[in-house]
């Protein structure tokens, strides 16, 4: 180990009287048109876990980042000891002593267990070589220390995914981490793997490291944190003693806001479109039952991992059922590939914008007749005038600001290119639209905006599958909600019953009659 | 909201927009450099431009922009072809052969030779599209066994212009209306791959595949027969090259058109087809082999030592991929700073 950290002699059993290990003064961050966080402030004592929860995109992910000296905020500090950092880095935060575990493990599938605890850091012998009997048996102390058995000479492709969480750990226990966070590190785990890691988590704090457990999932938090802090919207909402807390607490604090409402006109709503019927895909969803008809929109709600984008993927072929039934028009279908879909009637936006497929160098016209070239262009040679005519109809129906059909999409605004993917999508004369995150990541004009063509579409007689992690979002716009949890559908809700609470309860687990009875 | 911009954003935006649009217009700068370049040779050297220097230097670059035209559809669909040196060298000594040995008529010879040459690029879209092997992997082997079966073809042999139909190299001299043959159908193909690239829905597709393959298989557009159909045709046009060849030299070993293959994918790169595929031109990709031929000449009628010329070729592909990466760097912060505002 480097033997150069600043802060070494700090005593952990000072408990909690002298300065947090670790805190956030103020700390706001920007992203484009999303304030990601606002003067948010949070201290971490060693020998505490200390839970962060709030909704998707509520900063959690922002606040890890900031810790991990990924991102460097716009304005308040990190105190180390009391003293400000100003972490430019992950490796400094590391050399430091703050540890993270991302919620995906983020390890080298071709290296050995004990290369990928000692990444970086390996012991060394003469002229600087790797020492490899020395790293294989710190791994297996650190390993033996937390009574788990991982072989530190195995390759970590193929592990398990509760095994790289664990490697995980132990790398940030081999830096002698002082704070340890966890981003979401429960999402992929299996009840019992779970059980094992908090077994883990509890050792760590003992020790005297400071634990941050960012987590969504509410009985967790009661079950592992000490303290926790509730995030919404990027403001620090409360912090307290889980103690002190209820889950119907808890949740209030994590969606207690002003919803603000999109235009929605109402449609009527017409024949059945899409019937799903008892789909399941092992390790994604389980048993999902739902309908869309014609002018109606169905909100997909549920928190990140739910299994949302999943079944969008299945319904527009990328992946496949194992067991189940779709019927689209009252017919059985099963898509092999998009295309199929596409011919059929589905089109699929995703959440992945990397998915989207603008092509960057190529104009607006040609990015909106890509996906139908070979229908509307059926001799092979493009006719730029008809072209032109379908992108000039979008251009005006979708509202897309540019100066004309020749614009390049990569000079366009962030929410007038996703007008372009809809556009884009729309020209394939879809019966079915599915919309997964179509909001993520533009500015709130252009969102109001697209919340107004949504609703034109259903209008229209599109049946639409909107996913949103922004409850406001689906509550305006949807006619009906189908929360998913953990993979199954926990609750169905009409729109004239849905509130932000309902949807959370579901979306989390819980339900409303448990909460309220406080259990 | 209390948060302010910093106020120095301007400067850096002017500076890489104008570096945005000398990229944009690529095929213009080179061929601005093209101009310029041979002026000064010109200057040092007045034979330079004699008519007999000029269409040796034309013809030469005539059969590299020949081959890049193919290089270049397959790089715009994020693929590479390192075997284009092989397949014109056996094209090249094969249809030599045929004309020594069997007596066919030139015509037929050469028809067989563009149509060896679209075999053996089907050969590498089969390897790549259904032996799914990644193209620098599959067309390195087949660089490997192309020139293996011309070493085997060949069995020792050399083909001289007296084994071929008298007057055989004669059109690579030969112009029309002042302009060598070899240029004028340069030019065709240029203008029908240019036509094609941009008028046609497969077109459409190689820069879509290229650009993002699976977002183009989201939409339904089928990467595959795409990528296949670029070998394809990159084969069949390292064919008609290698025909060229033949007449241009007359001359022919089992190593003919030997490291050829790097000033094809030189001259591709230094017209602006981007390396990471979905962008250039065909148009580029000419006035690339245009350049080259240029700076090969000017070594010669400068008496400059020829050993520089593969070095100068690395460092032609190296500077331009440099220039490409350090624009694109430019672009996106800019774009990065004007998404902030």
């Amino acid at each position: 180990m480097s033997g150069t950290m600043p802060i070494e002699a700090v005593n952990v059993t000072d408990g909690p009287s002298g300065p947090p290990p670790v805190a956030l003064v103020g700390v706001s961050k920007r992203f484009a048109a999303t304030q990601a966080l606002s003067d948010v402030s949070l201290d971490l004592l060693p020998g505490e876990i200390h839970g962060l929860v709030g909704e998707n995109g509520a900063g959690k992910s922002t606040i890890v980042k900031v810790l991990a000296g990924i991102h460097q905020p716009d304005s308040g500090e990190v105190l180390l000891d009391g003293k400000p950092v100003l972490l430019h880095g992950p490796a400094q935060a590391r050399s430091l002593g703050i540890a993270v575990v991302h919620q995906e493990p983020r390890l080298f599938p071709d290296l050995t267990v004990a290369e990928n605890v000692f990444i970086g850091h390996a012991p060394t012998g003469g002229f600087g070589s790797i020492n490899w009997r020395q790293m294989r048996q710190s791994a297996d102390r650190i390993f033996e220390s937390l009574s788990v058995h991982i072989d530190s000479a195995a390759i970590v492709r193929g592990l398990s995914m509760a095994d790289q969480q664990l490697i995980e750990i132990a790398k940030a226990l081999s830096i002698d981490a002082r704070v340890l966070i966890l981003d979401e590190p429960t999402a992929s785990l299996s009840a019992h793997e779970v059980e094992r890691l908090f077994a883990i988590v509890r050792q760590t704090r003992d020790r005297g490291v400071a634990v941050l457990f960012v987590s969504h999932r509410l009985e967790e938090v009661f079950e592992l944190c000490d303290r926790a802090t509730v995030l919404r919207d990027g403001l620090h909402i409360i912090t307290a003693p889980t103690s002190e807390f209820t889950a119907s607490d808890l949740v209030r604090y994590m969606v207690g806001r002003a919803v603000s409402l999109f235009p929605r006109s109402t449609a009527r709503i017409g024949d059945m479109l899409l019937d799903v019927r008892g789909l399941t895909r092992v390790g994604a969803f389980r048993d999902i039952t739902f309908s869309v008809r014609a002018g109606e929109i169905v909100g997909l709600a549920g928190l990140v991992g739910a299994g949302r984008t999943e079944v969008a993927r299945v319904l527009f072929g990328l992946d496949h059922a194992d067991a189940g039934e779709v019927l689209f028009d009252g017919k059985r279908v099963s898509f092999r590939t998009p295309s199929a879909a596409l011919r059929a009637g589905i089109a699929y936006v995703p959440e992945d914008r990397h998915l989207d497929g603008l092509v960057a160098g190529f104009s607006i016209a040609e990015n909106v007749t890509l996906p139908i070239l070979p229908r509307i262009f059926p001799h092979l040679f493009i006719r730029a005038s008809r072209e032109r005519s379908i992108a000039a109809g979008y251009i005006e129906r979708l509202r897309i600001r540019s100066t004309g059909t020749d614009d390049l999409v990569e000079a366009l605004s962030g929410g007038n290119q996703q007008k372009v993917v809809i556009a884009k999508w729309l020209a394939t004369n879809p019966r079915v639209l599915i919309l997964d995150e179509p909001t993520r990541g533009v500015d709130i004009g252009a969102k109001v905006e697209v919340h107004r063509i949504i609703s034109e579409l259903a209008a229209s007689g599109l049946g639409i599958i909107l996913i949103s992690s922004e409850l406001p979002e689906v509550l305006a716009m949807s006619d009906r909600i189908v929360v998913l949890h953990e993979g199954r559908i926990s609750a169905e809700i009409p729109r004239a019953e849905a509130s932000e609470e309902r949807v959370m309860f579901a979306a989390t687990g819980q339900f409303a009659e448990e909460a309220s009875s406080g259990s | 909201m209390a948060l302010s911009v910093p106020a120095n954003v301007p400067a850096p935006n002017r500076a890489s927009l104008l570096l945005g649009r000398l990229a944009r217009s690529r095929e213009a700068t080179l061929a601005g450099v093209v101009i310029v370049l041979g002026m000064l040779v010109w200057l040092e050297a007045p034979n330079f431009l004699s008519s007999t220097n000029v269409i040796s230097v034309t013809a030469l670059a005539a059969i590299i922009a020949i081959a890049a035209v193919g290089e270049a559809l397959v790089i715009i669909t994020k693929n590479i072809d390192l075997s284009v040196e092989s397949t014109m060298g056996l094209v090249a000594f094969v249809v030599a052969m045929m004309l020594k040995g069997q007596n066919l008529p030139v015509p037929t010879a050469w028809a067989l030779g563009i149509g060896l040459g679209l075999g053996l690029g089907m050969v590498n879209g089969v390897v790549i599209t259904i032996l799914r092997v990644p193209s620098i992997v599959a067309t390195l082997g087949t660089l490997g066994i192309y020139r293996g079966l011309a070493y085997i073809v060949a069995n020792g042999k050399e083909i001289t212009t007296s084994d071929l139909p008298s007057g055989y190299t004669n059109p690579a001299s030969q112009t029309f209306l002042g302009v060598p043959l070899f240029v004028i159908l340069a030019i065709a193909i240029v203008i029908v791959a240019g036509l094609v690239l941009r008028y046609t829905v497969v077109g459409r597709q190689a820069y879509a595949v290229g650009s993002n393959a699976e977002a183009a298989a989201t939409i339904g557009v089928r990467a595959k027969s795409t990528v296949f159909l670029v070998f394809a045709l990159s084969g069949m046009l390292a064919g008609v090259a290698g025909v060229l060849w033949g007449i241009e030299f007359g001359q022919l070993y089992a190593s003919s058109a030997s490291g050829e293959s790097l000033a094809v994918i030189a001259a591709v790169v230094v017209g602006g087809v981007s390396i990471s595929g979905g962008s250039g031109t065909v148009v580029g990709a000419a006035i690339g082999a245009l350049f080259l031929g240029l700076i090969q000449n000017a070594i010669v009628v400068l008496s400059l030592p020829q050993e520089w010329l593969q070095v100068i070729y690395g460092l032609v592909i190296l500077l331009a991929v440099a220039m490409d990466a350090l624009v694109q760097m430019r672009a996106q912060r800019a774009k990065a700073r004007s998404r902030m505002r």
